[in-house]
């Protein structure tokens, strides 16, 4: 188990690095400038002195100055927001992002999970297509429009939350709903397909034939093995909602992480891009290692293909 | 490989049959050609009035208290309040059709800018569906047919960009696109707009369809029949054409038409973010956005969400339901069980 960890962990750390270059690839061959954002026309000496306080005048100077940095988990300033490092952005605006995130994708699993199940064992009954109708309704709205719907229902016409901001807890709950309706909606659908494999499955059938009650039988037995490929999903979708989006900041006026990912692409901010986009890789492969650790652990069968 | 672990792959003619016998498919799919239908007869009619403004039905608050009244209430109360220093513009629609779903705030008529959306938000999905597609297939059939060193790096690949985070990618490449897509077509910015957002959104997708092509490749490459047509001597190429893709269409056409309404999504979002489809020009997402945008402001403007967005909402669980009815049908797990 410890060689299997040292293993992946050594790849994560390659992934990483693959990573940070095929992104800053892209960001140095991008057409634009960071330094151009505004109307006035910059004189070029004074585009040559920032180029050179920032260290992009030269791109294998920039790569290995911020590679270091990176390293020593030091993401250096943030073009776009004056005496701001990005270091400081993020550390305000992660906590933030992963609060919320994580209470989305622990709704998504307290709603998704029983709805699938539910919908598997009354499989093509007017129950299941009513649920997964229900559910599919998290992937076939943007999410602009369900935060908007629920903003306008629970806050102006009921007053049964703020109307948006941050800061108590009266504020977690619309914007944690919101984003995890998508989730909801494949959690659902991954435990509808996984059920529907298990229960046609011989040790159910023995189950049964040992006088198992229905309610364990699905609810114990079955769901044990459809659960593994939510499982599997949980590590990435973790790792998305921790980093917040975009979309669910802007309608309830929240200071997230999400934001950044999408001002820093518009305003082709290059530290700001490449931090975001390293902190977001590396929550991701450290959330998909514990995810296959747990997997490992549930499932032994598993950690010799690992 | 023991024969018996070799799970049996339904021939299109069983998955075809099993996909017609799924009601919710069925249904999904005829609900989408008379949408599509209807999308299309009209749209002589819409071309000609998508743009068009009359600006007595543009709706605003009207300046006496927090109602919705047409322009002509509007522009009476403010004439009375002003004592006459208002003038109204002309009504170039003298359509009734086009007040069935209301206007926006610029006083174009609803009805006749929803149809062209509806045609635009499934021509930007199906496109991005096959740039999906075409990368999606080429990468997973070579990667699969390869195998070993090669097959490795190109999944290793595959792995680097799923963990990019997707929206960055979608927008740092419409920035890299914008300036060579709109010089290879001349300066038509028009056009040029939504090549570059379908060439974007397309670029992200494709990664899924890429696990899913080389998978179903691995395990074609183990049949009982690619085998004995490789003992009789077939060549790699000759096995890919006359074995590999017939048997690999099922999969992807059901992995492209779940790429479908996500990538219709993604424009949404890229509308909410306003480096979608550009104005005038409609789509599902664009309209749902502006309505969005109108609510936001004065709720009383309900039509303008509740249309687009109902719309969006049957085309999305109509896609949905069809993708999941064409995965099952090619599903060799349901082959089994119906066998036994």
């Amino acid at each position: 188990m410890i060689r299997l960890i040292a293993r992946r962990l050594i790849l994560g750390l390659v992934t990483l690095a693959c990573v940070y270059t095929l992104t800053f690839l892209m960001v140095i061959t991008v057409p634009g400038n960071p330094f151009r954002q505004s109307e006035r026309n910059m004189p070029p000496e004074a585009e040559r002195a920032l180029r050179v306080r920032y260290s992009m005048d030269n791109n294998w100077k920039y790569f290995f100055q911020f590679l270091g940095g990176a390293v020593a988990l030091d993401f250096g300033p943030a073009f776009t927001y004056n005496d701001w490092t990005c270091n400081q952005i993020i550390a305000e605006a992660l906590p933030v992002s992963a609060a919320i995130g994580f209470l989305a994708i622990l709704i998504a699993v307290l709603v998704g999970v029983p709805a699938g199940v539910i919908s598997a064992v009354r499989r093509n009954s007017w129950v299941d297509v009513s649920v997964l109708g229900l559910v599919l309704l998290g992937i076939s709205l943007p999410t602009f429009v369900t935060g908007t719907a629920l903003l306008i229902v629970f806050a102006v016409c009921f007053h049964l939350a703020p109307i948006g901001g941050w800061g108590t807890f009266a504020h977690l709950p619309l914007p944690a709903i919101t984003l995890s309706l998508p989730f909801i909606a494949y959690i659902a659908r991954l435990t509808r397909a996984g059920m529907l494999d298990v229960l046609s499955s011989d040790f159910i059938r023995t189950a049964r034939a040992k006088g198992a009650s229905h309610r364990r039988v699905v609810w114990k037995h079955a769901l044990k093995v459809a659960f593994l490929p939510v499982l599997s999903f949980l590590g990435p979708a973790t790792a998305q909602a921790m980093t917040g989006s975009f979309v669910v900041e802007k309608v309830f006026g929240i200071p997230g992480l999400g934001q950044h990912f999408v001002n820093a692409a518009l305003n082709l901010d290059p530290g700001l891009i490449m931090s975001t986009v390293l902190v977001f890789s590396a929550l991701l492969i450290a959330l998909n290692l514990f995810v296959d650790v747990l997997y490992a652990w549930v499932d032994p069968r598993i950690s010799e293909a690992l | 490989m023991p024969a018996a672990k070799r799970a049996q792959l339904p021939t299109p003619a069983a998955a075809g049959n099993r996909f017609r016998r799924n009601r919710l498919a069925g249904s999904s799919t005829v609900l989408l050609a008379v949408l599509l239908a209807i999308g299309l007869t009209t749209l002589p009619l819409s071309l000609r009035w998508y743009n068009v403004q009359s600006l007595d039905k543009a709706v605003r608050e009207s300046p006496a208290g927090h109602a919705v009244v047409p322009y002509e209430t509007y522009a009476r109360e403010l004439d009375h309040a002003k004592a006459g220093s208002w003038t109204m513009s002309a009504a170039p629609i003298a359509h009734r059709a086009s007040s069935w779903m209301g206007h926006d705030d610029l006083g174009r008529s609803l009805l006749y800018r929803l149809w062209p959306g509806f045609l635009v938000s499934l021509v930007v999905g199906s496109a991005a569906a096959l740039i999906a597609v075409v990368i999606g297939v080429t990468w997973g059939a070579v990667a699969g047919l390869a195998g070993g060193r090669t097959d490795a790096i190109m999944m290793r690949i595959v792995d680097v960009l799923y963990s990019l985070p997707y929206i960055l990618m979608v927008i740092l490449l419409k920035i890299a696109l914008t300036r060579p897509l709109t010089a290879l077509l001349g300066g038509r910015t028009a056009y040029a707009d939504v090549l570059i957002l379908l060439v974007a959104i397309g670029g992200v997708s494709w990664l899924t369809m890429a696990r899913v092509v080389r998978g179903q490749v691995l395990s074609l490459r183990e049949q009982a029949f690619v085998e004995a047509s490789r003992a009789a001597g077939a060549g790699k190429l000759f096995i890919l054409r006359r074995h590999l893709l017939p048997n690999l269409v099922g999969p992807v056409m059901a992995c492209a038409t779940l790429v479908v309404p996500q990538a219709i999504l993604q424009e949404a979002f890229l509308s909410y973010l306003g480096i979608g489809v550009q104005q005038p020009l409609p789509s599902l997402g664009r309209l749902a956005a502006d309505g969005v945008q109108a609510v936001n402001t004065f709720v009383g403007y309900w039509w303008l969400i509740v249309f687009p967005c109902g719309l969006l909402v049957i085309t999305l669980l109509a896609l949905n339901f069809i993708g999941d009815g064409l995965r099952d049908a090619f599903d060799p797990k349901s082959t089994a069980q119906t066998l036994a």
